[in-house]
Protein backbone atom coordinates (compact mmCIF):
# COMPACT_ATOMS: atom_id res chain seq x y z
CA UNK A 1 0.00 0.00 0.00
CA UNK A 2 1.06 3.48 -0.72
CA UNK A 3 2.01 5.86 2.31
CA UNK A 4 -1.26 8.03 1.63
CA UNK A 5 -3.46 4.60 1.56
CA UNK A 6 -1.63 3.60 5.03
CA UNK A 7 -2.56 6.33 6.24
CA UNK A 8 -5.83 6.50 5.21
CA UNK A 9 -6.19 2.79 6.91
CA UNK A 10 -5.02 4.14 9.73
CA UNK A 11 -6.96 6.85 10.16
CA UNK A 12 -9.91 4.32 9.45
CA UNK A 13 -9.33 2.63 12.67
CA UNK A 14 -8.72 5.67 14.89
CA UNK A 15 -11.81 6.92 13.72
CA UNK A 16 -14.03 3.94 14.15
CA UNK A 17 -12.65 3.38 17.80
CA UNK A 18 -13.24 7.18 18.62
CA UNK A 19 -16.54 7.10 16.73
CA UNK A 20 -16.84 3.12 19.43
CA UNK A 21 -16.43 5.02 22.75
CA UNK A 22 -17.94 7.83 22.22
CA UNK A 23 -21.16 6.27 21.13
CA UNK A 24 -21.53 4.48 24.17
CA UNK A 25 -20.09 7.39 26.53
CA UNK A 26 -22.01 6.96 29.65
CA UNK A 27 -19.99 3.45 29.70
CA UNK A 28 -16.82 4.41 29.16
CA UNK A 29 -16.38 8.69 29.60
CA UNK A 30 -19.10 9.39 32.26
CA UNK A 31 -18.01 7.00 35.11
CA UNK A 32 -14.27 7.87 35.45
CA UNK A 33 -16.01 11.77 35.59
CA UNK A 34 -17.98 10.24 38.26
CA UNK A 35 -15.61 8.56 39.97
CA UNK A 36 -12.75 10.98 40.04
CA UNK A 37 -15.18 13.76 41.31
CA UNK A 38 -16.07 11.44 44.53
CA UNK A 39 -12.20 11.03 45.33
CA UNK A 40 -12.11 15.09 44.69
CA UNK A 41 -14.43 15.31 47.18
CA UNK A 42 -13.69 12.51 49.86
CA UNK A 43 -10.32 11.99 50.04
CA UNK A 44 -8.92 15.72 48.66
CA UNK A 45 -11.92 18.06 50.71
CA UNK A 46 -13.24 15.79 53.53
CA UNK A 47 -10.42 13.65 54.58
CA UNK A 48 -7.04 16.05 52.97
CA UNK A 49 -8.10 18.87 54.69
CA UNK A 50 -7.15 16.41 58.14
CA UNK A 51 -4.14 15.07 56.49
CA UNK A 52 -2.53 18.21 56.11
CA UNK A 53 0.62 18.40 53.36
CA UNK A 54 2.16 15.62 51.70
CA UNK A 55 5.91 16.22 49.53
CA UNK A 56 4.97 19.71 50.71
CA UNK A 57 1.85 20.31 49.18
CA UNK A 58 -1.89 19.98 49.74
CA UNK A 59 -3.43 16.79 49.95
CA UNK A 60 -5.48 17.75 47.34
CA UNK A 61 -3.20 19.00 45.05
CA UNK A 62 -1.12 16.20 45.29
CA UNK A 63 -3.39 13.31 44.88
CA UNK A 64 -4.44 15.42 41.36
CA UNK A 65 -1.98 14.30 39.22
CA UNK A 66 -2.16 10.68 40.40
CA UNK A 67 -5.62 10.65 40.09
CA UNK A 68 -4.93 12.07 36.77
CA UNK A 69 -2.80 9.06 35.59
CA UNK A 70 -4.72 6.22 37.44
CA UNK A 71 -7.80 7.41 34.31
CA UNK A 72 -5.31 7.86 31.79
CA UNK A 73 -4.38 3.67 32.43
CA UNK A 74 -7.13 2.10 32.73
CA UNK A 75 -9.25 4.19 29.69
CA UNK A 76 -6.36 3.26 27.57
CA UNK A 77 -5.85 0.37 28.96
CA UNK A 78 -9.84 -0.84 28.44
CA UNK A 79 -10.74 0.95 25.78
CA UNK A 80 -8.44 -1.57 23.45
CA UNK A 81 -9.19 -4.50 25.29
CA UNK A 82 -12.85 -4.48 24.94
CA UNK A 83 -12.76 -2.97 21.37
CA UNK A 84 -10.45 -5.77 20.00
CA UNK A 85 -11.89 -8.47 21.91
CA UNK A 86 -15.32 -7.42 21.13
CA UNK A 87 -13.89 -7.90 17.29
CA UNK A 88 -12.74 -11.21 18.03
CA UNK A 89 -15.51 -12.23 19.32
CA UNK A 90 -17.77 -10.64 16.80
CA UNK A 91 -15.54 -11.88 14.36
CA UNK A 92 -15.46 -8.58 12.78
CA UNK A 93 -11.90 -8.87 13.08
CA UNK A 94 -12.09 -10.53 10.04
CA UNK A 95 -12.54 -7.55 7.97
CA UNK A 96 -9.48 -6.34 8.87
CA UNK A 97 -7.67 -9.87 7.65
CA UNK A 98 -8.80 -9.74 4.17
CA UNK A 99 -7.72 -6.05 3.71
CA UNK A 100 -4.24 -5.22 2.79
CA UNK A 101 -3.57 -3.46 6.02
CA UNK A 102 0.11 -4.57 7.47
CA UNK A 103 -0.04 -5.94 11.13
CA UNK A 104 1.85 -2.93 12.58
CA UNK A 105 -1.12 0.13 11.04
CA UNK A 106 -3.56 -2.09 12.74
CA UNK A 107 -1.30 -2.19 15.83
CA UNK A 108 -1.04 1.37 15.51
CA UNK A 109 -4.54 2.31 14.80
CA UNK A 110 -6.00 0.72 17.92
CA UNK A 111 -3.22 1.92 20.20
CA UNK A 112 -3.84 5.37 18.72
CA UNK A 113 -7.53 5.09 19.65
CA UNK A 114 -7.27 3.67 23.19
CA UNK A 115 -4.84 6.69 23.69
CA UNK A 116 -7.72 8.96 22.56
CA UNK A 117 -9.83 7.94 24.97
CA UNK A 118 -7.18 7.62 28.02
CA UNK A 119 -5.98 11.20 27.23
CA UNK A 120 -9.74 12.60 26.88
CA UNK A 121 -10.85 10.82 30.22
CA UNK A 122 -7.41 12.23 31.42
CA UNK A 123 -8.48 15.68 30.11
CA UNK A 124 -12.12 15.57 31.28
CA UNK A 125 -10.75 14.39 35.08
CA UNK A 126 -8.42 17.54 34.48
CA UNK A 127 -10.78 19.90 34.06
CA UNK A 128 -12.87 18.38 36.66
CA UNK A 129 -10.48 19.06 39.48
CA UNK A 130 -9.85 22.59 38.20
CA UNK A 131 -13.11 22.88 40.21
CA UNK A 132 -11.20 21.59 43.55
CA UNK A 133 -8.07 22.93 43.21
CA UNK A 134 -5.60 24.92 40.92
CA UNK A 135 -2.75 23.63 38.94
CA UNK A 136 0.18 24.83 38.06
CA UNK A 137 2.68 23.38 35.92
CA UNK A 138 6.31 22.48 36.87
CA UNK A 139 7.80 21.07 33.47
CA UNK A 140 5.12 20.76 30.76
CA UNK A 141 7.21 18.69 28.43
CA UNK A 142 7.56 16.26 30.92
CA UNK A 143 3.75 16.01 31.46
CA UNK A 144 3.50 16.00 28.19
CA UNK A 145 5.46 13.11 27.41
CA UNK A 146 4.73 10.99 30.38
CA UNK A 147 1.16 11.10 29.81
CA UNK A 148 1.60 10.42 26.06
CA UNK A 149 3.67 7.56 26.45
CA UNK A 150 2.31 5.88 29.55
CA UNK A 151 -1.49 5.97 27.57
CA UNK A 152 0.49 4.36 24.51
CA UNK A 153 2.60 1.52 27.06
CA UNK A 154 -1.27 0.79 28.30
CA UNK A 155 -3.64 0.74 25.09
CA UNK A 156 -0.53 -1.95 23.75
CA UNK A 157 -0.82 -3.91 27.15
CA UNK A 158 -4.52 -3.74 26.43
CA UNK A 159 -4.17 -5.08 22.70
CA UNK A 160 -2.08 -8.21 24.44
CA UNK A 161 -4.38 -9.13 26.77
CA UNK A 162 -7.26 -8.66 23.78
CA UNK A 163 -5.17 -10.82 21.60
CA UNK A 164 -4.57 -13.27 24.15
CA UNK A 165 -7.95 -13.97 26.20
CA UNK A 166 -10.80 -16.11 24.87
CA UNK A 167 -13.93 -14.85 26.93
CA UNK A 168 -15.15 -11.89 28.13
CA UNK A 169 -13.94 -13.09 32.05
CA UNK A 170 -10.70 -12.71 30.79
CA UNK A 171 -10.51 -9.02 29.60
CA UNK A 172 -11.13 -8.07 32.95
CA UNK A 173 -8.78 -10.28 35.02
CA UNK A 174 -5.85 -8.24 34.43
CA UNK A 175 -7.36 -4.50 35.04
CA UNK A 176 -9.15 -5.63 38.74
CA UNK A 177 -6.37 -8.04 39.81
CA UNK A 178 -3.26 -6.16 38.28
CA UNK A 179 -4.01 -2.61 37.47
CA UNK A 180 -5.84 -1.35 40.10
CA UNK A 181 -3.82 -2.50 42.68
CA UNK A 182 -0.67 -1.72 41.28
CA UNK A 183 -1.96 1.89 40.73
CA UNK A 184 -3.23 2.38 44.61
CA UNK A 185 0.22 1.00 45.51
CA UNK A 186 1.87 3.40 43.11
CA UNK A 187 1.77 6.23 45.17
CA UNK A 188 -1.34 7.90 43.85
CA UNK A 189 -2.35 8.55 47.66
CA UNK A 190 0.87 8.80 49.01
CA UNK A 191 4.01 9.83 48.87
CA UNK A 192 6.15 6.05 49.27
CA UNK A 193 8.98 8.16 51.52
CA UNK A 194 5.97 7.37 54.69
CA UNK A 195 7.09 4.03 54.06
CA UNK A 196 9.11 1.82 56.17
CA UNK A 197 12.34 0.81 54.04
CA UNK A 198 11.56 -2.45 52.91
CA UNK A 199 8.13 -1.56 51.10
CA UNK A 200 9.82 1.64 49.81
CA UNK A 201 11.96 -1.14 48.39
CA UNK A 202 9.10 -3.39 47.29
CA UNK A 203 7.47 -0.29 45.96
CA UNK A 204 10.13 0.31 43.16
CA UNK A 205 9.50 -2.71 41.75
CA UNK A 206 6.09 -1.49 40.67
CA UNK A 207 6.11 0.20 36.94
CA UNK A 208 3.22 3.06 37.76
CA UNK A 209 5.26 4.07 40.53
CA UNK A 210 7.27 5.69 38.22
CA UNK A 211 4.55 6.96 35.81
CA UNK A 212 2.86 8.64 38.78
CA UNK A 213 5.58 9.82 40.10
CA UNK A 214 7.26 11.10 36.61
CA UNK A 215 3.69 12.75 35.78
CA UNK A 216 3.42 14.27 39.30
CA UNK A 217 7.13 15.59 39.09
CA UNK A 218 5.56 17.50 35.77
CA UNK A 219 2.95 19.14 37.07
CA UNK A 220 3.97 19.88 40.92
CA UNK A 221 7.92 19.09 40.26
CA UNK A 222 8.08 16.86 43.42
CA UNK A 223 9.23 13.08 42.91
CA UNK A 224 9.82 9.88 44.48
CA UNK A 225 11.69 9.22 41.95
CA UNK A 226 13.97 10.67 38.63
CA UNK A 227 11.48 11.53 36.63
CA UNK A 228 13.94 10.75 33.34
CA UNK A 229 14.48 7.09 34.49
CA UNK A 230 10.71 7.07 34.52
CA UNK A 231 10.74 7.97 31.20
CA UNK A 232 12.88 5.95 30.02
CA UNK A 233 11.86 2.92 31.37
CA UNK A 234 8.22 3.92 29.89
CA UNK A 235 9.86 3.75 26.79
CA UNK A 236 11.66 0.61 26.97
CA UNK A 237 8.32 -1.03 28.73
CA UNK A 238 6.86 0.24 24.86
CA UNK A 239 9.45 -1.20 22.53
CA UNK A 240 8.66 -5.12 24.18
CA UNK A 241 5.01 -4.61 24.06
CA UNK A 242 4.97 -3.76 20.35
CA UNK A 243 7.38 -6.55 19.80
CA UNK A 244 5.49 -8.74 21.53
CA UNK A 245 1.96 -7.66 20.42
CA UNK A 246 3.30 -7.55 16.32
CA UNK A 247 4.54 -11.14 16.95
CA UNK A 248 1.10 -11.87 18.10
CA UNK A 249 -0.31 -10.37 15.12
CA UNK A 250 1.73 -11.78 12.26
CA UNK A 251 1.31 -15.47 14.05
CA UNK A 252 -2.59 -14.85 13.75
CA UNK A 253 -2.77 -15.80 17.77
CA UNK A 254 -6.57 -16.30 18.44
CA UNK A 255 -7.71 -14.34 15.35
CA UNK A 256 -6.83 -17.08 12.53
CA UNK A 257 -6.58 -20.78 12.66
CA UNK B 1 -6.11 -16.98 -20.39
CA UNK B 2 -4.55 -15.56 -17.06
CA UNK B 3 -5.64 -17.54 -13.67
CA UNK B 4 -7.85 -15.32 -11.35
CA UNK B 5 -7.11 -18.01 -8.81
CA UNK B 6 -4.22 -20.85 -8.16
CA UNK B 7 -4.70 -23.35 -5.28
CA UNK B 8 -1.61 -26.03 -5.59
CA UNK B 9 -0.86 -29.00 -3.20
CA UNK B 10 -3.34 -27.24 -0.52
CA UNK B 11 -3.52 -29.19 2.88
CA UNK B 12 -4.60 -27.84 6.17
CA UNK B 13 -4.63 -29.48 8.89
CA UNK B 14 -6.61 -27.24 12.31
CA UNK B 15 -5.32 -27.41 15.79
CA UNK B 16 -7.00 -30.65 16.43
CA UNK B 17 -5.10 -32.24 14.23
CA UNK B 18 -8.06 -32.89 12.04
CA UNK B 19 -6.98 -33.07 8.20
CA UNK B 20 -9.61 -30.74 6.58
CA UNK B 21 -7.64 -30.35 3.39
CA UNK B 22 -5.94 -33.47 2.06
CA UNK B 23 -4.02 -31.95 -1.31
CA UNK B 24 -6.36 -29.56 -3.28
CA UNK B 25 -5.54 -28.16 -6.85
CA UNK B 26 -7.79 -26.01 -8.16
CA UNK B 27 -7.19 -23.48 -11.12
CA UNK B 28 -10.14 -20.32 -11.67
CA UNK B 29 -9.82 -18.68 -15.24
CA UNK B 30 -10.24 -14.77 -15.19
CA UNK B 31 -14.03 -14.07 -16.09
CA UNK B 32 -15.08 -17.86 -14.99
CA UNK B 33 -17.82 -18.17 -12.91
CA UNK B 34 -17.36 -21.13 -10.68
CA UNK B 35 -18.79 -23.15 -7.85
CA UNK B 36 -17.18 -25.20 -5.15
CA UNK B 37 -19.74 -27.76 -4.31
CA UNK B 38 -19.67 -30.60 -1.47
CA UNK B 39 -21.41 -31.80 1.36
CA UNK B 40 -21.35 -30.22 4.90
CA UNK B 41 -17.52 -30.77 6.47
CA UNK B 42 -16.40 -30.97 2.81
CA UNK B 43 -13.76 -28.12 2.90
CA UNK B 44 -15.23 -25.45 1.31
CA UNK B 45 -14.75 -22.89 3.45
CA UNK B 46 -11.48 -23.91 4.87
CA UNK B 47 -10.04 -23.52 1.31
CA UNK B 48 -11.78 -20.13 0.89
CA UNK B 49 -10.85 -19.18 4.37
CA UNK B 50 -7.36 -20.04 2.96
CA UNK B 51 -7.60 -17.55 -0.30
CA UNK B 52 -9.11 -14.94 1.76
CA UNK B 53 -6.34 -15.14 4.79
CA UNK B 54 -8.75 -16.09 7.51
CA UNK B 55 -7.17 -19.22 7.88
CA UNK B 56 -3.62 -20.37 7.88
CA UNK B 57 -2.47 -22.80 5.59
CA UNK B 58 -0.36 -25.81 6.25
CA UNK B 59 1.37 -26.36 3.36
CA UNK B 60 1.05 -25.72 -0.57
CA UNK B 61 0.30 -22.67 -2.78
CA UNK B 62 -1.97 -20.13 -3.47
CA UNK B 63 -2.25 -17.45 -5.94
CA UNK B 64 -4.24 -14.78 -7.01
CA UNK B 65 -4.09 -12.96 -10.14
CA UNK B 66 -0.59 -14.69 -10.18
CA UNK B 67 -0.12 -12.63 -6.58
CA UNK B 68 1.07 -15.28 -4.52
CA UNK B 69 -0.37 -14.82 -0.73
CA UNK B 70 3.02 -15.86 1.04
CA UNK B 71 5.22 -13.29 -1.12
CA UNK B 72 2.90 -10.72 -2.09
CA UNK B 73 -0.44 -10.81 0.27
CA UNK B 74 -1.13 -7.59 0.19
CA UNK B 75 -1.17 -7.35 -3.51
CA UNK B 76 -3.21 -10.72 -3.55
CA UNK B 77 -6.04 -8.97 -1.41
CA UNK B 78 -6.46 -5.70 -3.45
CA UNK B 79 -8.08 -7.73 -5.82
CA UNK B 80 -10.02 -10.54 -3.80
CA UNK B 81 -13.59 -9.46 -2.13
CA UNK B 82 -14.79 -12.19 0.41
CA UNK B 83 -18.51 -12.61 1.54
CA UNK B 84 -17.96 -15.56 4.00
CA UNK B 85 -20.41 -17.92 5.22
CA UNK B 86 -21.19 -16.64 8.96
CA UNK B 87 -22.38 -12.85 9.70
CA UNK B 88 -19.06 -11.32 10.66
CA UNK B 89 -19.97 -7.85 10.67
CA UNK B 90 -20.15 -5.22 14.26
CA UNK B 91 -23.59 -5.81 14.94
CA UNK B 92 -24.03 -2.21 16.73
CA UNK B 93 -22.80 -0.12 13.82
CA UNK B 94 -24.75 1.39 11.00
CA UNK B 95 -24.87 0.04 7.05
CA UNK B 96 -23.11 2.86 5.49
CA UNK B 97 -20.20 3.07 7.89
CA UNK B 98 -19.26 -0.83 8.20
CA UNK B 99 -19.06 -0.23 4.24
CA UNK B 100 -17.11 2.53 4.00
CA UNK B 101 -14.66 1.56 6.75
CA UNK B 102 -13.67 -1.45 5.03
CA UNK B 103 -13.17 0.98 2.13
CA UNK B 104 -11.15 2.48 4.86
CA UNK B 105 -9.04 -0.62 5.60
CA UNK B 106 -8.05 -1.12 1.28
CA UNK B 107 -6.97 2.85 1.67
CA UNK B 108 -9.58 4.36 0.10
CA UNK B 109 -9.97 8.33 0.77
CA UNK B 110 -12.85 8.75 2.28
CA UNK B 111 -14.98 10.46 -0.40
CA UNK B 112 -14.44 7.91 -3.07
CA UNK B 113 -15.28 5.72 -0.52
CA UNK B 114 -18.49 7.13 0.56
CA UNK B 115 -19.45 7.44 -3.09
CA UNK B 116 -18.61 3.63 -3.23
CA UNK B 117 -20.50 2.60 -0.75
CA UNK B 118 -23.54 4.55 -1.88
CA UNK B 119 -23.35 2.68 -5.11
CA UNK B 120 -23.25 -1.18 -3.88
CA UNK B 121 -25.63 -0.34 -1.13
CA UNK B 122 -28.32 0.86 -3.85
CA UNK B 123 -27.40 -1.97 -6.18
CA UNK B 124 -27.98 -3.98 -3.44
CA UNK B 125 -31.35 -2.73 -2.11
CA UNK B 126 -29.86 -1.20 1.07
CA UNK B 127 -29.77 2.72 0.52
CA UNK B 128 -32.94 3.30 2.55
CA UNK B 129 -31.05 0.75 5.73
CA UNK B 130 -27.86 3.30 5.46
CA UNK B 131 -28.50 4.76 9.08
CA UNK B 132 -29.47 1.46 10.29
CA UNK B 133 -27.57 -0.45 12.65
CA UNK B 134 -26.96 -4.00 11.45
CA UNK B 135 -28.33 -6.01 13.90
CA UNK B 136 -31.85 -4.64 12.89
CA UNK B 137 -31.74 -6.11 9.69
CA UNK B 138 -33.45 -8.81 8.43
CA UNK B 139 -31.38 -12.15 7.38
CA UNK B 140 -31.38 -11.67 3.76
CA UNK B 141 -30.70 -8.08 4.06
CA UNK B 142 -27.24 -8.88 6.16
CA UNK B 143 -26.10 -11.27 3.98
CA UNK B 144 -26.58 -8.43 1.00
CA UNK B 145 -24.45 -5.88 2.95
CA UNK B 146 -21.69 -8.42 3.16
CA UNK B 147 -21.91 -8.35 -0.52
CA UNK B 148 -21.62 -4.91 -0.58
CA UNK B 149 -18.62 -4.58 2.09
CA UNK B 150 -17.02 -7.35 -0.14
CA UNK B 151 -17.56 -5.44 -3.13
CA UNK B 152 -16.50 -1.60 -2.08
CA UNK B 153 -12.66 -1.82 -3.30
CA UNK B 154 -13.89 -3.18 -6.72
CA UNK B 155 -12.45 -6.68 -6.52
CA UNK B 156 -11.55 -8.44 -9.70
CA UNK B 157 -12.41 -11.76 -7.96
CA UNK B 158 -15.18 -12.22 -5.54
CA UNK B 159 -15.99 -15.36 -3.51
CA UNK B 160 -19.05 -15.89 -2.14
CA UNK B 161 -19.30 -18.84 0.79
CA UNK B 162 -22.95 -19.67 0.58
CA UNK B 163 -24.47 -16.44 -0.10
CA UNK B 164 -28.23 -17.26 -0.55
CA UNK B 165 -28.30 -19.53 2.44
CA UNK B 166 -31.56 -18.41 4.06
CA UNK B 167 -32.32 -15.83 1.26
CA UNK B 168 -36.04 -16.03 0.27
CA UNK B 169 -36.57 -17.18 -3.60
CA UNK B 170 -37.29 -13.90 -4.88
CA UNK B 171 -34.60 -12.33 -3.30
CA UNK B 172 -32.32 -14.83 -4.61
CA UNK B 173 -33.03 -14.95 -8.29
CA UNK B 174 -32.33 -10.97 -7.78
CA UNK B 175 -28.93 -11.80 -6.15
CA UNK B 176 -28.80 -14.51 -9.37
CA UNK B 177 -29.17 -11.45 -11.78
CA UNK B 178 -26.67 -8.68 -9.61
CA UNK B 179 -24.01 -11.88 -9.70
CA UNK B 180 -24.88 -12.40 -13.33
CA UNK B 181 -24.35 -8.68 -14.19
CA UNK B 182 -20.97 -8.29 -11.94
CA UNK B 183 -19.49 -11.46 -13.98
CA UNK B 184 -20.44 -9.77 -17.41
CA UNK B 185 -18.42 -7.05 -16.39
CA UNK B 186 -15.56 -8.88 -15.89
CA UNK B 187 -15.73 -10.31 -12.34
CA UNK B 188 -14.66 -13.60 -11.73
CA UNK B 189 -16.58 -15.07 -9.02
CA UNK B 190 -15.99 -17.93 -7.15
CA UNK B 191 -19.14 -19.42 -4.50
CA UNK B 192 -20.12 -22.56 -2.83
CA UNK B 193 -24.08 -23.17 -2.24
CA UNK B 194 -26.16 -26.28 -1.34
CA UNK B 195 -28.63 -25.33 -3.97
CA UNK B 196 -27.45 -27.09 -7.31
CA UNK B 197 -29.94 -25.37 -9.26
CA UNK B 198 -27.97 -22.50 -7.80
CA UNK B 199 -24.65 -23.67 -9.30
CA UNK B 200 -26.57 -24.97 -12.94
CA UNK B 201 -28.00 -21.56 -12.97
CA UNK B 202 -24.79 -19.48 -12.94
CA UNK B 203 -21.59 -21.43 -13.33
CA UNK B 204 -19.31 -22.34 -15.96
CA UNK B 205 -17.59 -24.17 -14.30
CA UNK B 206 -17.50 -27.05 -11.22
CA UNK B 207 -15.54 -28.46 -8.82
CA UNK B 208 -16.86 -31.07 -6.25
CA UNK B 209 -14.92 -31.41 -3.06
CA UNK B 210 -15.49 -34.04 -0.28
CA UNK B 211 -13.46 -35.08 2.54
CA UNK B 212 -10.95 -32.69 1.61
CA UNK B 213 -10.42 -33.80 -1.66
CA UNK B 214 -11.34 -32.98 -5.22
CA UNK B 215 -13.67 -34.87 -6.49
CA UNK B 216 -14.66 -33.22 -10.21
CA UNK B 217 -13.19 -30.35 -11.17
CA UNK B 218 -14.21 -29.83 -15.25
CA UNK B 219 -17.38 -27.38 -16.60
CA UNK B 220 -20.88 -27.53 -15.71
CA UNK B 221 -21.48 -29.31 -19.67
CA UNK B 222 -18.94 -31.93 -19.27
CA UNK B 223 -20.36 -32.81 -15.64
CA UNK B 224 -23.99 -32.81 -16.86
CA UNK B 225 -22.97 -34.93 -19.93
CA UNK B 226 -21.29 -37.80 -17.76
CA UNK B 227 -25.11 -38.26 -16.72
CA UNK B 228 -26.12 -40.98 -19.35
CA UNK B 229 -29.17 -41.88 -18.23
CA UNK B 230 -31.93 -38.95 -17.61
CA UNK B 231 -35.31 -38.83 -16.20
CA UNK B 232 -38.52 -37.49 -17.63
CA UNK B 233 -41.73 -37.12 -15.52
CA UNK B 234 -44.70 -37.47 -17.78
CA UNK B 235 -48.64 -36.50 -16.38
CA UNK B 236 -51.12 -38.77 -17.73
CA UNK B 237 -54.51 -37.33 -18.54
CA UNK B 238 -55.92 -40.53 -16.13
CA UNK B 239 -54.08 -41.74 -13.26
CA UNK B 240 -52.14 -45.04 -13.71
CA UNK B 241 -52.98 -47.82 -11.38
CA UNK B 242 -50.16 -49.67 -12.37
CA UNK B 243 -46.81 -49.19 -14.03
CA UNK B 244 -46.64 -49.73 -17.98
CA UNK B 245 -45.02 -52.12 -19.41
CA UNK B 246 -42.29 -50.49 -21.60
CA UNK B 247 -39.75 -52.20 -23.58
CA UNK B 248 -35.88 -50.71 -23.15
CA UNK B 249 -37.02 -48.37 -20.56
CA UNK B 250 -36.97 -48.59 -17.03
CA UNK B 251 -40.27 -46.56 -15.68
CA UNK B 252 -42.41 -46.67 -12.35
CA UNK B 253 -45.51 -44.07 -10.72
CA UNK B 254 -43.86 -41.48 -8.52
CA UNK B 255 -45.47 -40.43 -5.04
CA UNK B 256 -47.72 -38.12 -6.84
CA UNK B 257 -49.06 -40.26 -9.50
CA UNK B 258 -46.75 -39.49 -12.05
CA UNK B 259 -45.17 -41.89 -14.70
CA UNK B 260 -41.13 -41.69 -14.12
CA UNK B 261 -39.22 -42.68 -17.48
CA UNK B 262 -35.39 -43.46 -17.28
CA UNK B 263 -34.30 -42.69 -20.56
CA UNK B 264 -31.06 -43.39 -21.99
CA UNK B 265 -28.65 -40.87 -23.78
CA UNK B 266 -29.20 -40.69 -27.53
CA UNK B 267 -32.30 -43.27 -27.16
CA UNK B 268 -34.59 -40.46 -27.56
CA UNK B 269 -37.99 -40.07 -26.64
CA UNK B 270 -40.14 -41.08 -29.82
CA UNK B 271 -40.48 -45.02 -28.90
CA UNK B 272 -41.26 -44.58 -25.26
CA UNK B 273 -44.03 -42.00 -26.85
CA UNK B 274 -45.32 -44.54 -29.04
CA UNK B 275 -45.60 -47.23 -26.52
CA UNK B 276 -47.36 -45.11 -24.33
CA UNK B 277 -49.38 -44.38 -27.53
CA UNK B 278 -50.07 -47.80 -28.14
CA UNK B 279 -51.22 -48.49 -24.84
CA UNK B 280 -53.71 -46.08 -25.14
CA UNK B 281 -52.22 -43.81 -22.35
CA UNK B 282 -51.95 -39.82 -23.03
CA UNK B 283 -49.60 -37.83 -21.82
CA UNK B 284 -50.88 -34.03 -21.01
CA UNK B 285 -47.57 -32.40 -19.44
CA UNK B 286 -43.75 -33.44 -19.45
CA UNK B 287 -40.73 -32.45 -17.47
CA UNK B 288 -37.47 -33.45 -17.03
CA UNK B 289 -36.98 -34.50 -13.12
CA UNK B 290 -36.04 -31.62 -11.17
CA UNK B 291 -31.79 -31.28 -10.87
CA UNK B 292 -29.79 -33.17 -12.94
CA UNK B 293 -26.59 -31.92 -11.11
CA UNK B 294 -27.89 -33.23 -7.99
CA UNK B 295 -28.13 -36.29 -8.73
CA UNK B 296 -25.27 -36.37 -10.28
CA UNK B 297 -23.37 -34.83 -6.93
CA UNK B 298 -24.94 -37.41 -4.66
CA UNK B 299 -23.81 -40.01 -6.73
CA UNK B 300 -20.10 -38.77 -6.75
CA UNK B 301 -20.60 -38.31 -3.12
CA UNK B 302 -22.05 -41.30 -2.26
CA UNK B 303 -19.29 -43.16 -4.22
CA UNK B 304 -16.48 -40.99 -2.32
CA UNK B 305 -17.64 -41.71 0.84
CA UNK B 306 -17.69 -45.46 0.18
CA UNK B 307 -14.66 -45.81 -1.33
CA UNK B 308 -13.11 -44.14 1.57
CA UNK B 309 -14.89 -44.98 4.40
CA UNK B 310 -13.77 -42.69 6.97
CA UNK B 311 -13.93 -43.65 10.77
CA UNK B 312 -15.68 -40.37 11.41
CA UNK B 313 -18.15 -40.91 9.81
CA UNK B 314 -19.20 -44.55 10.89
CA UNK B 315 -23.03 -45.07 10.06
CA UNK B 316 -23.06 -48.21 11.03
N1 LIG C 1 -11.47 -24.18 13.56
C1 LIG C 1 -11.57 -25.48 13.30
N2 LIG C 1 -10.95 -26.39 14.08
C2 LIG C 1 -11.05 -27.71 13.82
N3 LIG C 1 -11.72 -28.24 12.80
C3 LIG C 1 -12.34 -27.40 11.96
C4 LIG C 1 -12.30 -25.98 12.17
N4 LIG C 1 -13.01 -25.38 11.18
C5 LIG C 1 -13.47 -26.39 10.41
N5 LIG C 1 -13.07 -27.59 10.86
C6 LIG C 1 -13.38 -28.90 10.29
O1 LIG C 1 -12.89 -28.95 8.97
C7 LIG C 1 -13.81 -29.63 8.12
C8 LIG C 1 -14.14 -28.75 6.95
O2 LIG C 1 -14.89 -27.63 7.41
P1 LIG C 1 -15.39 -26.52 6.42
O3 LIG C 1 -15.97 -25.43 7.26
O4 LIG C 1 -14.31 -26.16 5.49
O5 LIG C 1 -16.54 -27.28 5.64
P2 LIG C 1 -17.56 -26.74 4.54
O6 LIG C 1 -17.31 -27.53 3.31
O7 LIG C 1 -17.48 -25.29 4.42
O8 LIG C 1 -18.94 -27.18 5.18
P3 LIG C 1 -20.37 -26.42 5.20
O9 LIG C 1 -21.03 -26.75 3.91
O10 LIG C 1 -21.07 -27.08 6.35
O11 LIG C 1 -20.13 -24.98 5.40
C9 LIG C 1 -15.00 -30.00 9.00
O12 LIG C 1 -14.87 -31.35 9.37
C10 LIG C 1 -14.86 -29.11 10.21
O13 LIG C 1 -15.36 -29.73 11.35
MG1 LIG D 1 -18.70 -23.77 4.84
Amino acid sequence: MSLQALWVAFTTIVVREIRRFTRIWPQTLLPPAVTMTLYFIIFGNLIGSRIGVMGGFDYMQFIVPGLIMMSVITNSYSNVVSSFFSMKFQRSIEELLVSPVPNWVILAGYVTGGMARGLGTGSIVTVLSLAFTHLTIHHLPMVVATVILTSALFALGGFINAMLATKFDDISIVPTFVLTPLTYLGGVFYSVQLLPDFWQAVSMANPILYMVNGFRYGILGVSDVNPYVSLGMILAFIVVLAVVALRMLARGKGIRH
Amino acid sequence: MRNALEIEGLTKTYGDGFQALKGIDLHVAEGDFFALLGPNGAGKSTTLGIVSSLVNKTAGRVRVFGYDIDTQLAQAKLHLGVVPQEFNFNQFEKVFDIVTTQAGYYGIPRRQAAASAEKYLRKLGLWDKRETPARMLSGGMKRRLMIARALVHEPRLLILDEPTAGVDIELRRSMWAFLEEMNRQGTTIILTTHYLEEAEALCRNIAIIDHGRILQNTSKRALLQQLSVETFVLDTERELTEVPRLEAVSCRINDDGALEVDVEKGQGLNPVFAQLDRLGIKVISMRTKANRLEELFLRLVERNSVEHHEPEEGVA
